[in-house]
Formats: structure tokens, C-alpha cells, sequence
């Protein structure tokens, strides 16, 4: 990162970067030093940064529309399917959107976890990452609110009650979040005037994970790190960008296919019917990014101590870079890790799934093995491995295993042709 | 000496200035919490009166009060000794069926699950009671907690008889 020594080539470049460096930040954005190493699981950050401008640009464009109030919220969100020009593609963009973009996350979290990525130096932009999600989820869920179908009411009231688990203040505070005695038009109206602002919200913390993550440089996957920029790494631009580029437009593929073959896939039929204060749908459940986190709240028979499990669900992974006793960055060199990473792909996967059923019999029990579990991976499997686990010798360097590797593949060719 | 006084009435300015701050920054605010309480609207509807002449032994209507479900049921003999027979000792949120229905005829309660919200469905369950479809919670035929995650019972709003047949809730 030598680019203080930046100097705009025009006079007029000149005199405005000595006021304000702009040009010096597109200069040290454009040539950034990427290491070469990096695969495709590293180009969700560029998906993601479009998710979140195309959530923020199709749900402007949506509010010029949609009406917060009860009585006229969801004829509105009709009127927005039936009569504004392009107001069906618009809605769909922007309800497809928050799942591609809850896919998106959950892949870039996971590579994370995969390739040691939360690890010191990068504590900080795994933080401020986790603080994205869970406003994400803050998000997401308002957002469900507003279309004021029959799920929208209800996930409205579940959730919201979750705080009624408060000793002492539940009730008042539940109101107060209500404005009310219940959920109506004044919840929807505030969480409508929220929805609007955590985006924003998201966007600044974005710019901070990426300031953060531009100090000490991207992780890759050896996970160790960059010892000479001019052999281990690339410029951002124009290598990094065309690849992001290329990895985005497989991406939308999925998220056209979504948006124009299956729009109503991956939501509910009951939120096509208005919302019901008398009338609870036979089986809730929150769209499919959040089922884990429900599967959770549910596995637990205290109401207080579901509450606390699910937010401490998040919270772990809060902590996890001092949870992680490992020194070693990434799987590829922790043989038991690599294991365990794959039960905990699958405990989460599990999770989803039983979140999404009844609570009954044995999908309560795997749920509440699949909870134990979690908390078990986090807790005692993580700080107990980094003591215990027998690790593969890392690389030199990050060039040293491509090269020796290509020579490989070089004396082979020469013995094939031979 | 002095040097230690000044520290001190320093310090002692410091705090006053602190604290000054803090609850001219604590009035500030409190408007801006407060604006999202339950507001005069809200408050105002705070009554309904219901008239209950229709409805027949073991059926109950259900009327919105507050934004909130409350279900009236007028319970059969059966139902009303059933309630009654339970030990106290049987519940999780003991509460004497004589204390949460004045008149055993009739049943008036918010039908809110106290679990997370939902509204529970009539002459369902392990109970005969009521049955929340959300997370699986058993109530009774008095609309009280028997099995499952909610920690109470059914709330039992403010009512009168008006007449024999109009109830006032709130």
C-alpha cells in the first residue's frame, strides 16, 4: 500500500487531490495488492456489495409506491404488482434479492470460517462483518413486516414478543416497540421509517469492514502471509475486478432464475392473504435464512432461555477469533479442523431444516442435539483443537505451492508427449 | 497544600459539568423515546362493549379489544367442572379457575398465547382447552398453561357485566 507517494499526471488532478485525495483512494482501490492465490470463494464480496446497492436501489424505488399504514399497506404492495409500470420485477428483484443476498452472506461467511479468515489481524472486519449480518437479519425482517400479509403480521408478533421474555420491563417494552397494546399500524409505520435507514446503516459499516480489510490485506487460501507483494500478489484492477465481474454474472443467473421462473418459491402463500389480528396461519415460520435461529429459540422449553440461546447463537461468533486458539489460518493445513468444519456446515444445515418443522417428537429432539451441538463446536471444540490438533507444515510462501506444482504439471506434459 | 485543593475544586467542577451534561442530554432524549410509547389514539380506545345474548352453551365469539383477540365463552357444566376439579398443585401458573371466571358461566379472556403472541385455537389440545398452532402450548378449559413453552397463563383483561347480556372490557 506505497500509494501515498500517488501524484495525479493533470495539474487540475493535482490541485484537487492535494484538497481532497480522491484520486489517491481510486489509485490505491485500483492497484491493491491481492494476493494471486485467491479463488472464487473470495468473489462474495463483490456479490455482496451488489446485493446490497441493488436492495438499496430497487427499495427507493419501492417506497415511491408502498403506503406504511394498515388499512392501505398491503393494497398498495397489489397496486405496486398491478399497476406501476415494472412494479412486479421491481417487488420480486427486492423480495428475491434479500434471499440471494442472505445466500451470498452465508457462502462468505463460511469461507471465512474455512480459511481462518476471522483470525488476528482481521478480528476487526470479522466484527464489524457479524455486526453486518445482524443488522441484515434487523433488516430482513422488517422488511417482511411491511408487505402486512398474514406471515408479516405474525413474524411481527412473534418476534417482537421475544423481548416480553424481559424480567420485569417485558411488557413495557414490548409496547413501547408496538406503540400499542399489539401489533398495528404503529409498528408498521416505524419499522417501515427503520427499514429505510439500516440499509444506509449497512452501507457505512460495509465501507469500515473494507477500510479494515485494506490495512492488512486480503486472507487467501494457505492463509499465510503475502512475503513479497511483487511475487505474491496482483492488482486489484484490472485482475480481481474481471474475475468478481465474471463470478457476479454467474450469480445472477441463480438470481434471475429466481426472480422471473420462481418468484414466489422461497416465500409464503399466507402472506398473500391481509393480515388477520384474530386469525393465527396453522404453521408460522420465518423465511428460510433465519429458520437455524428459530430452530434454536424453539429447541429450548423455557421461553427466557430460548430468547437467550438465540441471541448467544450470534454472539459466539462474535468472539469466535478468541474462541479459535489455532494459529494456523486455514483448514487446508488443520486435517481435524476440516472435519469439524463440515459437521458444523451440516449442524447448520440441520438447523434450517428442522426450524422449518413442527416441534414435535423427533424434530425437537434433533433440533435440540443439533443446538447442543453448535454450542459444543464453538465452546469446547474450538479452544480444546488449537492445543491438541497436529497440523500440516505450511507453505513458504504463497507462490511456493502453485510453482512447485506447475513445474509438476510441466515435467508431466513433457512425459506424456514423450 | 493548594496544589491539592485546586485539583480538587477542579474535579469538583468536572463532575457538576458531567453530570449538567447528562441530564440535559437525558431530557433531550426522553421525547424522542417516549414519542414511541402507546399514544392518546391508542390509549383512548381503551373500552368496547360486547353484547354475548347470541351465543349458545359451549361456543365463544371473539371480539377485538385493543387490537388484541379476547375470546367470550360460555362454558357447558362440563367444562366448568372439569376446570374446577384441577389441583392447584397440576399447574404451572397456579391460579384457582373461581379467581379467573367471577361468573363460571362465562370465560372472557385475551386470546393471546403468553408464549410469543399468537392467537391459540378453540376446543383443541390435551386439555379441551385451547391449542397455540405457533409453538405447541396446551391450555385448559379455564385458559390455563398446561404443557408446553409458555410461562403463563391467559390473561384475564378488566371486565364487568353491564347487563346480563353486554360485557364491558377494559
Amino acid at each position: 500500500m506505497n500509494d501515498h507517494n500517488y501524484v495525479p499526471s493533470s495539474k487540475l488532478g493535482k490541485w484537487f487531490n492535494d484538497r481532497l485525495p480522491l484520486l489517491s483512494l481510486s489509485a490505491h482501490l485500483s492497484e491493491y495488492p491481492t494476493p494471486k492465490n485467491l479463488n472464487y470463494w473470495w468473489t462474495f464480496g463483490g456479490i455482496l456489495t451488489f446485493c446490497l446497492l441493488g436492495q438499496i436501489i430497487t427499495g427507493i424505488v419501492l417506497a415511491m409506491h408502498y403506503v406504511a399504514q394498515a388499512d392501505l399497506a398491503f393494497e398498495s404492495v397489489e397496486h405496486i404488482m398491478r399497476d406501476v409500470n415494472y412494479g412486479w420485477l421491481i417487488r420480486y428483484f427486492h423480495a428475491n434479492g434479500s434471499s440471494m443476498f442472505f445466500l451470498a452472506v452465508y457462502i462468505h461467511i463460511f469461507r471465512s470460517l474455512y480459511y481462518g479468515s476471522y483470525k488476528s489481524p482481521r478480528e476487526v472486519i470479522w466484527i464489524i462483518g457479524m455486526i453486518i449480518y445482524f443488522l441484515m437479519m434487523m433488516t430482513a425482517f422488517m422488511g417482511y413486516v411491511l408487505p402486512w400479509g398474514q406471515m408479516s403480521f405474525w413474524a411481527a408478533t412473534v418476534i417482537t414478543n421475544l423481548f416480553s421474555a424481559v424480567p420485569f420491563m417485558g411488557e413495557s417494552i414490548t409496547n413501547w416497540l408496538w406503540g400499542g397494546f399489539g401489533v398495528d399500524s404503529p409498528t408498521l409505520t416505524r419499522f417501515y421509517a427503520l427499514h429505510y435507514l439500516f440499509p444506509f446503516l449497512i452501507l457505512g459499516l460495509v465501507i469500515l469492514h473494507i477500510w479494515a480489510l485494506h490495512i492488512p490485506g486480503n486472507n487467501n487460501p494457505v492463509g499465510i502471509d503475502v512475503k513479497k507483494p511483487s511475487k505474491d500478489t496482483v492488482p486489484f484492477h484490472p485482475y480481481i475486478v474481471i474475475k468478481d465481474l465474471f463470478a457476479l454474472l454467474v450469480f445472477l443467473i441463480l438470481f434471475a432464475f429466481f426472480v422471473f421462473y420462481a418468484p414466489n418459491l422461497l416465500g409464503h402463500a399466507d402472506n398473500y392473504i391481509e393480515a388477520n389480528p384474530l386469525v393465527t396461519p396453522n404453521h408460522i415460520v420465518p423465511e428460510w435464512y433465519l429458520l437455524p435461529f428459530y430452530a434454536i429459540l424453539r429447541s429450548i422449553p423455557d421461553k427466557l432461555l430460548g430468547v437467550v440461546a438465540m441471541f448467544a447463537s450470534i454472539f459466539v461468533l462474535v468472539i469466535l477469533p478468541w474462541l479459535d486458539t489455532s494459529k494456523i489460518r486455514s483448514a487446508l493445513f488443520r486435517p481435524l479442523y476440516r472435519q469439524f468444519y463440515w459437521i458444523l456446515v451440516l449442524d447448520a444445515l440441520i438447523l434450517g431444516y428442522m426450524g422449518a418443522l413442527p416441534p414435535e417428537g423427533i424434530y425437537l429432539l434433533i433440533a435440540r442435539v443439533a443446538t447442543a451441538y453448535y454450542f459444543i463446536h464453538f465452546l469446547v471444540i474450538l479452544p480444546v483443537l488449537g492445543f491438541k490438533e497436529k497440523t500440516i507444515p505450511l507453505p513458504l510462501s504463497i507462490s511456493e505451492p502453485v510453482l512447485n506444482e506447475s513445474s509438476d504439471v510441466v515435467k508431466n506434459n513433457k512425459m506424456s508427449t514423450e | 497544600m493548594s496544589d491539592q485543593k485546586k485539583t480538587k475544586r477542579r474535579d469538583f467542577l468536572y463532575t457538576v459539568s458531567y453530570t449538567v451534561g447528562a441530564v440535559g442530554i437525558g431530557a433531550a432524549v426522553w421525547p424522542l423515546i417516549d414519542q414511541m410509547n402507546p399514544d392518546r389514539s391508542v390509549k383512548a380506545l381503551a373500552s368496547t362493549e360486547v353484547d354475548i345474548s347470541s351465543v349458545e352453551p359451549g361456543k365463544s365469539i371473539t371480539v377485538l379489544w385493543r387490537g388484541k383477540p379476547v375470546f367470550i365463552k360460555r362454558r357447558t357444566q362440563e367444562e366448568i367442572t372439569e376446570a374446577r376439579a384441577v389441583k392447584l398443585d397440576d399447574l404451572i401458573d397456579p391460579e384457582k379457575d373461581e379467581d379467573r371466571a367471577k361468573n363460571p358461566e362465562w370465560l372472557v379472556m385475551i386470546g393471546v398465547c403468553t408464549h410469543l403472541g399468537c392467537v391459540p385455537l378453540g376446543n383443541k389440545g390435551e386439555y379441551n382447552g385451547w391449542f397455540c398452532p405457533c409453538h405447541g402450548s396446551h391450555y385448559d378449559t379455564s385458559g390455563r398453561i398446561r404443557k408446553g413453552p409458555a410461562p403463563q397463563n391467559m390473561e384475564i383483561p378488566k371486565y364487568e357485566f353491564v347487563s346480563s347480556n353486554i360485557i364491558k372490557i377494559g
